[in-house]
């Protein structure tokens, strides 16, 4: 079957055209897929496979640009696929499978101010939509949340399509001291009339978010990230809880309502395979340090 | 000339198969029933009687002339055989393994009604393997009709409806949401049950009829239905996405860790790879008590599926009894060999979870059986007082399947109240050129009666197209109001 799987791979080609390091655990690669890049809304994501014997793993898509026929993809090294991505992933390289754009597009309503938080990696799924909000006319504040200024990306994207924007770092190295719930009170302070809040980032973050806006009555949308497999509504590895309703991430969402998500549901969810992934890491560090020697030469 | 055959005068007993030994078997992914031999074969076949009123081809979902076929085998003409299947079943390999024969063909049997039933079933899986060994194929003689058709879904209906059309001489392509083809036949259905040898063999044959596979692309979300009608330069459009989208237990506690779908396990299990992790990267839960709700084939596949990956053991819960339990008789045999405990008319109540949120076990009733409820089934209820725990570590259920939503949240396609695409009695759809058939349409149904769906969608996607059967006189009859003498043969032009 091999061959014929090349075949596959020939017909849409997922070259990646470009990579950049933004940190030594965050890269970005944009993949040539001119059927997705025109296809690409706001809040959708892709399911990659690196190689033939790999894990499919969603990944949010970042940015798309339709006259290069390129999305772009964010990712944050914290496992074993993420991180031999990190090095087998480089500029001409191919990604074994892409298949997207999946989950449904974030509606870009009739908010006329909203509030765009992304933090960490989050920052990079949430451009498209800050900048979608922005092209439709709505006032935008973003508020981008690092740990620290050496972690810091795409400030200058955000400048480029926000009203406004608040940078958090955790230790105050860059912009205001403090997390990004933070920034969201100060935004909330300065401005009442606020119609929509949008979160992206690990859990914790996006349900400190929730919780920020709650009191107000903010509608706040979050992006969840739970475990998938097929990212095709097929398995339901990736349901979350709303409330007493049972859904789909890769299908019903990946965006819902902030105020009704089960964050510690979905957190605990999110660590089921830690022993498994641990393993892989682990076993996979070790044949890096093995094989290391036999690349260098 | 032989004697005719009578009851009396055939083997009395179903020739057996060979299978892995049970103990041997739960520990490995081999396939289990390894088939007849020739020589198996041919005194099997000694046991049909060629009825005048062959009523097996009537307990067919595709109409297979079984005596034909099996007249053949006696006649070592082996090729013959494999053609005469072939006028109506593209997938014998896969059928003979995987259909319910018991309520089907071998049902019928007029041997049945007072022996065993010819091993109908058997015989069509020996001639589809020896199809495969041989390299055989019924290519045809293939006129191009300057027709482009689009597949969507590469499970048994998609595959079905993309060889007919390719033999009528369009130019299909298959588009595949996951990176390799085959639907639930590569994803759901276990090596042990149906190698993907198999199913790589008739993906080729595909290939060979000059049918073009596009993996990786998800329907509805990379283009839409309409885009392939209107800018994509598709004349006809397939949709055979399946069933998909399993149903929750609904019940407390079923959100805990260990807690996940037959589909999620063997999906893992089976197109991942997870079994020989970390030599493939995605990791599958491992149980050592395992506990799986429902009883159809995708539950008897995920408990042979866990006592494989390691499981010390596996209890089935189901509400009812066995005489209404949905798998085929075969595979619940072969669960029970191998050593799954059957826990009938219960139902599980609640996951009890420990502290970190793991399953250390599951609350059930006892049931009984009632009155017959819609489906004619005597309905379970529960028996006061009869509450107990089962101790296990894992849960899966299988307890069926919704439609996919993907299609309908992205097309006008008219679609029926549970979400399934709406069909008239010709397969065509609310949309003008396209088609749907298989689980999308029907519910989650059997290997053949998708792929007898596809081929009826492809017949009337044919006649729809202007194409003409071959060997069929559409002369007799206007199509869509147009007399033969100013019909368009999109063939005749090309020619
Ligand atoms: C809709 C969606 C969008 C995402 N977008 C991005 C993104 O733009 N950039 C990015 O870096 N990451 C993103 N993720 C998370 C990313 O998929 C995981 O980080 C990745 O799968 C980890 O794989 P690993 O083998 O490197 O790490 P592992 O060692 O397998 O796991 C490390 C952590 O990642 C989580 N994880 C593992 N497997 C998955 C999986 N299949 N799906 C989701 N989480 C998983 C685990 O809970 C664990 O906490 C997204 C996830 C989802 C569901
Ligand atoms: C575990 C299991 C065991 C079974 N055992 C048996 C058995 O022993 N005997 C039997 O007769 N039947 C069995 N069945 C049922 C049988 O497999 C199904 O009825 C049959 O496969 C349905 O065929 P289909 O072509 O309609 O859909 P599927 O086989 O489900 O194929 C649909 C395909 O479409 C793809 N797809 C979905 N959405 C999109 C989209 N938007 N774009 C592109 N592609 C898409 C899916 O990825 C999938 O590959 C079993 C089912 C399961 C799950
Ligand atoms: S009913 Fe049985 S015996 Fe009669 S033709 Fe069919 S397979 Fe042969
Ligand atoms: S990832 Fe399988 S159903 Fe969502």
């Amino acid at each position: 079957m091999l061959a014929t799987m090349n075949d596959i791979q020939e017909g849409y080609g997922f070259e990646i055209v470009r990579r950049q390091d933004f940190s030594d655990v965050t890269y970005l690669l944009e993949v040539r897929h001119p059927l997705m890049a025109k296809a690409a809304r706001p809040g959708q994501f892709v399911i990659v496979m690196s190689h033939e014997n790999g894990e499919r793993i969603p990944l949010t898509i970042a940015d798309f640009d339709r006259a290069a026929g390129t999305v772009t993809l964010v990712v944050q090294a914290v496992g074993k696929t993420t991180r031999e991505m990190q090095q087998t992933c480089q500029a001409g390289a191919h990604l074994h499978a892409l298949v997207g754009p999946m989950g449904i597009p974030t509606h870009i309503g009739d908010a006329r101010k909203v509030v765009c938080v992304g933090g960490g990696l989050g920052v990079a799924p949430i451009y498209p939509q800050a900048r979608a909000f922005k092209e439709d006319g709505a006032y935008v504040i973003g508020i981008l949340g690092f740990r620290n200024k050496d972690l810091v990306f795409w400030e200058d994207k955000f400048r480029a399509c926000c009203d406004e924007v608040i940078l958090c770092t955790d230790d105050g190295s860059a912009g205001m001291k403090g997390f990004v719930s933070d920034g969201i009170k100060q935004a909330i302070a300065a401005h009442s009339d606020i119609d929509e809040v949008i979160a992206i980032g690990p859990p914790v973050m996006m349900k400190a978010c929730a919780e920020t806006t709650r009191p107000h009555g903010i509608k706040t949308m979050v992006s969840l990230n739970p475990i998938m497999v097929d990212g095709t509504g097929m398995c339901g590895g990736c349901r979350v809880k709303l409330g007493d309703q049972v859904k789909f991430a890769c299908v019903d969402g990946p965006d819902f309502d902030g105020h009704l998500v089960d964050f510690d549901d979905m957190t605990r969810r999110l660590r089921r395979y830690k022993e498994e992934e641990t393993a892989a890491m682990t076993r996979w560090s070790e044949t890096c340090r093995m094989e290391s020697p036999q690349t260098t030469l | 000339m032989a004697k005719k055959r009578t009851v009396r005068t055939i083997p009395q007993q179903r020739t057996p198969v060979r299978e892995q030994d049970p103990r041997e078997r739960a520990t490995n992914f081999a396939e289990v029933n390894c088939g007849y031999s020739e020589a198996e074969a041919l005194l099997e076949s000694q046991r049909c009687l060629f009825c005048a009123d062959p009523v097996c081809i009537a307990g067919c979902p595709v109409g297979i002339n079984i005596p034909d076929f099996i007249e053949r085998i006696g006649a070592k003409d082996f090729r013959g055989a494999y053609d005469a299947i072939g006028r109506t079943n593209l997938l014998p390999a896969v059928c003979g393994r995987v259909c319910p024969q018991e309520t089907q063909c071998e049902g019928e049997c007029t041997v049945g009604d007072s022996l065993e039933p010819v091993a109908i079933g058997r015989l069509e899986r020996f001639v589809g393997d020896r199809a495969i060994a041989e390299g055989w194929a019924n290519l045809p003689h293939i006129e191009p009709a300057g027709r482009r058709v689009g597949i969507v879904g590469s499970g048994p209906a998609g595959m079905a409806c993309a060889a007919d059309m390719a033999k009528a001489g369009c130019d299909v392509t298959v588009f595949e949401a996951f990176h390799e083809p085959g639907g639930v036949l590569r994803y759901g259905i276990p090596d042990f049950r149906l190698p993907n040898e198999v199913i790589d063999a008739e993906i080729a044959n595909l290939r060979r009829l000059g049918v073009k596979f596009q993996c990786n692309t998800l329907v509805g979300r990379l283009f839409t239905i309409a885009q392939m009608i209107d800018e994509m330069g598709f004349d006809a459009v397939f949709i055979g996405t399946g069933a998909g989208y399993p149903a929750m237990l609904g019940i407390p506690g079923d959100s805990l860790n260990g807690v996940l779908s037959a589909n999620e396990l063997l999906t893992r299990c089976n197109l991942m790879r997870a079994r020989d992790f970390p030599a493939y990267d995605t990791p599958i839960p491992l149980g050592r008590h395992v506990a799986v709700v429902g009883a159809g084939n995708t539950a008897m596949d995920a408990m042979r599926v866990s006592l494989r990956l390691g499981a010390q053991n596996v209890t089935c819960v189901y509400r009812r009894s066995k005489a209404e339990c949905p798998a085929r008789a075969e595979e619940t045999h072969h669960a029970e060999q191998e050593g799954v405990v059957f826990k009938w008319l219960t139902a599980p109540l609640e996951i009890l979870g420990d502290d970190k949120g793991n399953v250390r076990g599951m609350r059930c009733i006892t049931m009984m059986l009632g009155e017959p409820d819609k489906s004619g089934r005597a309905r379970p209820v529960p028996v006061a007082g009869s509450e107990h725990e089962i101790d296990c570590d894992q849960v899966v259920f299988a307890i069926g399947t919704n439609a996919n939503p993907v299609i309908g949240q992205t097309s006008r396609l008219r679609l029926d109240k549970r979400g399934y695409i709406e069909t008239d009695a010709d397969l065509a759809t609310s949309m003008a050129g396209v088609f749907a058939g298989g689980d999308i349409v029907t519910g989650a149904a059997t290997v053949i009666e998708a792929m007898g769906a596809g081929r009826k969608a492809a017949r009337n996607m044919k006649a729809y197209l202007g194409i003409r059967e071959p060997g069929c006189d559409l002369a007799a009859a206007t199509i869509f109001g147009i007399q033969a003498s100013e019909r368009n043969f999109a063939r005749i032009l090309s020619a």
